[in-house]
């Protein structure tokens, strides 16, 4: 009996199962169970939150394998962890230490700033951000099997995640209106190959599924991007940075889970405490900005 | 024949295409009151831990009980097994709900990097080649006397079906081979007798 391994439909395929679900930001074992019981559908496993990156600065790079083995040990749930833009050996020690997703990050200090990891030789899946089509295609290429939305990250704001995700909403609208002679020109100005871009014409969706995330801090900004379009959501900062933790995440769980019903969203935003204070991303300086990393 | 899939959470939306693509009428549900009135109903994959608190706290597992009573036809894959097994190794007991005289446990084989392709031998119609996808999958342990095994992996049981429900450790929905839809449209549309 032949087994096979690490195929692009298994990594997709664990995606599937997370879509509808919230995947959380947690830094100790204590958070994930916290995650865990409140419903999420994974962990991501970090050293700080991206608030905590953004106010400390330095260089943010992949958490102590340390952290994320006692995070893998404390939950049964999937667990995911990040890693600088193109630093391959980080993504080699993730996959040793046997995480089931790894999300290359902006949000982490990029290692390469011109090459992205090529995930097509790891066995485990990885997730990418894009803020427009183009990135989203040009990842997949790379072997992506998940695009999410940067959005601005640690922010609060959510404001940056709904433009990425209506941009590359709308800009899959606009491929498929186009004819097919014109799909060529459309993969030269959209940076990625004609194959893919004529895949998406076809069909009018991205051949992996579509998660949003950066900013996202309350349960209406949840259900805000999946009734834009997003198949799942992560939560950074926004859980672990509110006044009630518990009470937050499983707001946000059950948020997007019945997205589509006000009667439900009204009754689980009650009484939450305080969301993340958050900071206005118009406010924020160029080089502040995390979704301008990895292009 | 009209298939409800439940939509709480997990790969929802390749089941109602699998669904579709074999000939099925089909509707999303997440409610109790859709669940309760369902002619047949489809539990996907997901994370069980999430279903089992959303089942909770919206009433959900009531809903199921009713199903069960009524001998509504239930197809479960992987999350959707858990919840229709006996007792699951991994798994809050208040989870799985004994539609199925089976016990399972979770997450057997490993994490993602242990998930895999296989064929597997499917026993409907005579015995057949069907492409097994497992993803994080569960395995099945224990098999009552009344549960009839539909489909193996070398010799370990991964489709079992006891009267009206029907439940797989593996994904037929992420392949193109709608065999698995069309016996439980057919079960569905023989209210449980085949």
């Amino acid at each position: 009996m032949e087994i096979l391994k690490g195929t692009f439909r298994l990594k997709v395929g664990l995606a599937e199962m997370l879509k509808g679900g919230v995947i959380m930001d947690v830094t100790t074992p204590e958070q994930a169970k916290i995650a865990e019981e409140a419903g999420a559908v994974a962990v991501m496993a970090l050293e700080r939150v991206p608030a905590d990156i953004r106010k400390e600065g330095g260089v943010a790079r992949m958490a102590d394998p340390e952290i994320i083995l006692k995070i893998m040990e404390a939950v049964t749930i999937p667990v995911m962890a990040k890693v600088r833009i193109g630093h391959f050996v980080e993504a080699q020690i993730l996959e040793e230490l046997g995480v089931d997703f790894i999300d290359e990050s902006e949000v982490l200090t990029p290692a390469d700033e011109e090459n992205h990891i090529d995930k097509h030789g790891f066995s485990i899946p990885f997730v990418c951000g894009a803020r427009n089509l183009g990135e989203a295609l040009r990842r997949i290429t790379e072997g992506a099997a998940t695009i999410r939305t940067k959005g601005e990250a640690g922010t609060g704001n959510v404001v940056e995640a709904v433009r990425h995700m209506r941009l590359i909403q709308k800009e899959i609208r606009e491929l498929q209106t186009k004819r097919p002679e014109e799909l060529y020109a459309e993969a030269k100005r959209l940076g990625a190959p004609y194959e893919i871009v004529k895949w998406v014409a076809e069909n009018g969706r991205l051949p992996v599924p579509n998660f949003a995330a950066g900013g996202i801090a309350t349960p209406a900004d949840a259900a805000l991007m999946m009734q834009l379009g997003a198949e799942a959501v992560f939560v950074g900062s926004g859980i672990f940075k509110s006044s009630d933790p518990e009470r937050m995440a499983k707001a946000i769980v059950d948020a997007v889970a019945y997205y589509d019903d006000p009667a439900i969203l009204a009754k689980v935003s009650r009484g939450l405490g305080e969301a993340m204070r958050g900071v206005d991303v118009s406010k924020l300086d160029e080089k502040e900005l995390l979704q301008v990393r990895g292009l | 024949m009209k298939i409800s899939v439940l939509s709480l959470q997990g790969d929802f939306a390749e089941h109602a295409e699998y669904f579709r693509k074999a000939g099925a009428e089909v509707e999303l549900v997440k409610s109790a009151d859709k669940i309760r009135n369902s002619e047949a109903l489809v539990i996907p994959g997901g994370e069980s831990t999430t279903y089992n608190r959303l089942m909770k706290q919206f009433g959900i597992i009531d809903a199921l009980r009713e199903l069960k009573e009524k001998g509504v036809p239930v197809f479960g894959t992987c999350n959707g097994l858990i919840l229709l097994a006996r007792s699951a190794k991994g798994e809050d007991p208040d989870y799985s709900l004994g539609f199925l005289d089976i016990t399972v446990s979770r997450n057997a084989y490993g994490r993602q990097r242990e998930s895999f392709e296989a064929d597997i031998s499917l026993l409907i119609d005579g015995k057949n080649v069907f492409r097994g996808i497992f993803i994080r999958a569960p395995k099945i342990q224990e098999v009552g006397p009344s549960v009839e095994v539909l489909a193996k992996l070398g010799d370990e049981p991964v489709l079992v079906r006891q009267g009206p429900f029907l439940g797989a450790t593996f994904h037929p929905e992420l392949t193109d081979d709608t065999r698995i839809a069309e016996y439980f449209i057919r079960l569905a549309e023989n209210k449980g007798k085949i």
